[in-house]
């Protein structure tokens, strides 16, 4: 039998064994700075420092969605927005990534088109809404052709960068092996790529959020969490306002921990990144 | 067709006056100049040399991923024209995919050749357990140490039952215990698999161990400046005067 003890693997990963929330003191620094803004706001309001109508009080605020009429609207809200944002980001990602595919997997449609996307990647997406409205009217189907170009970019940019770091080195490999066309594919390229790709979707959704609510702030018809705040804004409803900005930041949050779950689970042969 | 396999496991290798000429900033930079070399079936060869002398080059030419030489490299009488399931090759880095398993990434060069799964199953676990890796198939590389990554580097090398191995410093990064001991491994490895071996090295007391000749080049450009045979019964002494002896003009042939 062979002896294994000169190539012992390496100590399988010393798993922090999940350390309750309340031992972690990275969590409780990250904390210190939005739990002492809640306080200072708390004081601020509660000594009426500013005008309530301008900045409301943290409890009313909480309270907003559940007792207040315009308040309560902010569900239908933010379920037309997500809507929107799954359908316009669907659409987006599976073009970019369709796109990047191409472009890292074919020198001719590289050259051909790569400059293209280039240049029209250098738009500012907000310079697109004119266009699209122009285009397509200020309805839904303006909003998701925004939502899907904002997702469209990261995806195609980050998809088609991954392809191409790929290193020579696996490439060669490949090349000895004679793997075929589809194995290069399946077996190389788009396991390589893969964390550029997840990269490239954890960005498109945040920007697609971004683009979610910012496109139905500029086409203000329906309802959404953008079209909510502009309402909330002719209203001077600021309470309203402050509602969305919130729902706004918890919905890119909650994008941001899915997303790394998720991906850290699928790229697992990554093995810890100590 | 394994019996065919088994007979034709041993292939010679002609070299005859190859030369490779790289252009560096539009200016040709020789860096083999007429390579001639015999390799008898069975035999394991080392090629040692100082770094730029082209030996890592000539192991690419041999394995086909550089196809652009002048003068011939016969396989059994036929010019190597690209890579092919007869010849195998074992880098200094292991260059496993990091997604796949260990077993997935020793199957992938019968997976090329459409080998079914059955087929594909016996051949792995069999050059698993040729490598010593048995209880690992199911890891990824980064679960491996640096002496583990390269035996199944081996594995996936030897999947196809090649004619030629080559072996570019394969235990160049490795450290000197599991150097050693992988030095015994291959020896055991191509006794046993009855494989031609080439492997290109640094290491002068590495090539006396495993070869049964060592090939000396000398650098700008690349030729061979002596080509010595190692007429040592395995397994071999390192401490013997005959096998000091040799490494010392060995060292002395690459001092010049």
């Amino acid at each position: 039998m062979v002896d294994l003890s000169a190539s012992l693997p390496p100590r399988t990963r010393a798993r922090t064994s999940a350390a309750s929330w309340w031992e972690r003191p990275a969590l409780w620094r990250g904390l210190a700075i939005p739990v002492a803004l809640l306080i200072a706001w708390f004081v601020v309001t509660r000594l009426g420092l500013i005008s309530s109508h301008l900045l409301v009080s943290p409890e009313k605020l909480v309270a907003l969605p559940f007792v207040d009429e315009a308040g309560r609207h902010v569900w239908f809200a933010l379920g037309e927005s997500v809507v929107r944002l799954v359908a316009g980001f669907a659409i987006g990602a599976t073009a970019g990534i369709a796109l990047g595919l191409l472009l890292g997997t074919s020198q001719a449609a590289n050259r051909a088109i790569g400059p293209s996307v280039n240049g029209l990647r250098q738009i500012t997406l907000f310079a697109w809404i004119p266009l699209l409205t122009a285009w397509f009217g200020n309805g839904d189907s303006s909003k998701i052709v925004y939502i899907a170009l904002s997702a469209f970019f990261p995806t195609a940019l980050n998809t088609y960068e991954g392809l191409r770091t790929i290193p020579a080195h696996y490439l060669e490999v490949a090349r000895v092996l004679q793997l075929s066309w589809r194995q290069r594919i399946v077996r190389l390229l788009l396991p390589g790529a893969l964390p550029s790709i997840f990269i490239g979707i954890q960005i498109a959704l945040i920007t697609a959020w971004i683009g979610t609510v910012g496109s139905e702030y500029a086409m203000g018809v329906g309802r959404g969490i953008g079209t909510f705040m502009a309402g909330g804004r002719e209203q001077f409803r600021m309470d309203v306002v402050l509602l969305g900005v919130i729902i706004l930041a918890v919905v890119g949050y909650v994008i941001n921990v899915i997303c790394g779950r998720v991906f850290r689970r699928l790229l697992h042969w990554q093995g810890s990144p100590s | 067709m394994t019996l065919q396999l088994q007979q034709s496991s041993q292939a010679s290798l002609a070299i005859r006056g190859v030369s490779k000429t790289y252009r560096v900033d539009d200016r040709p930079l020789q860096v083999l100049r007429n390579i001639a070399l015999d390799i008898a079936p069975g035999e394991f060869v080392s090629v040692v040399g100082a770094s730029g002398c082209g030996k890592s080059t000539l192991l690419r030419l041999i394995i086909g991923l550089d196809t652009e030489y002048d003068g011939d490299i016969l396989l059994d009488g036929q010019r190597i024209a690209g890579p092919g399931p007869e010849r195998g090759i074992v880098f200094q880095e292991h260059r496993l995919f990091p997604w796949l398993t260990v077993a997935d990434n020793i199957g992938l060069g019968l997976e090329a050749r459409g080998a079914g799964q059955s087929e594909r199953e016996q051949a792995v676990s069999e050059n698993i357990a040729l490598v010593g890796l048995a209880g690992f198939e199911k890891a990824y590389p980064h679960q491996l140490s640096g002496g583990m990554a390269q035996r199944a580097a081996i594995a996936r090398a030897l999947v196809n039952r090649p004619e030629i191995l080559l072996l570019d410093e394969p235990l160049g990064a490795l450290d000197s215990l599991t150097r050693a001991y992988l030095q015994k491994e291959l020896l055991r490895i191509w006794q046993q698999e009855q494989v031609t071996v080439v492997m290109v090295t640094h290491d002068v007391e590495e090539a006396v161990y495993l070869s049964d000749k060592v090939v000396v080049m000398e650098p700008r450009p690349g030729r061979i400046g002596a080509i010595v045979p190692v007429d040592i019964d395995h397994p071999r002494d390192r401490a013997a005067p005959e096998f000091i002896a040799l490494k010392e003009r060995i060292l002395g042939a690459l001092a010049h």
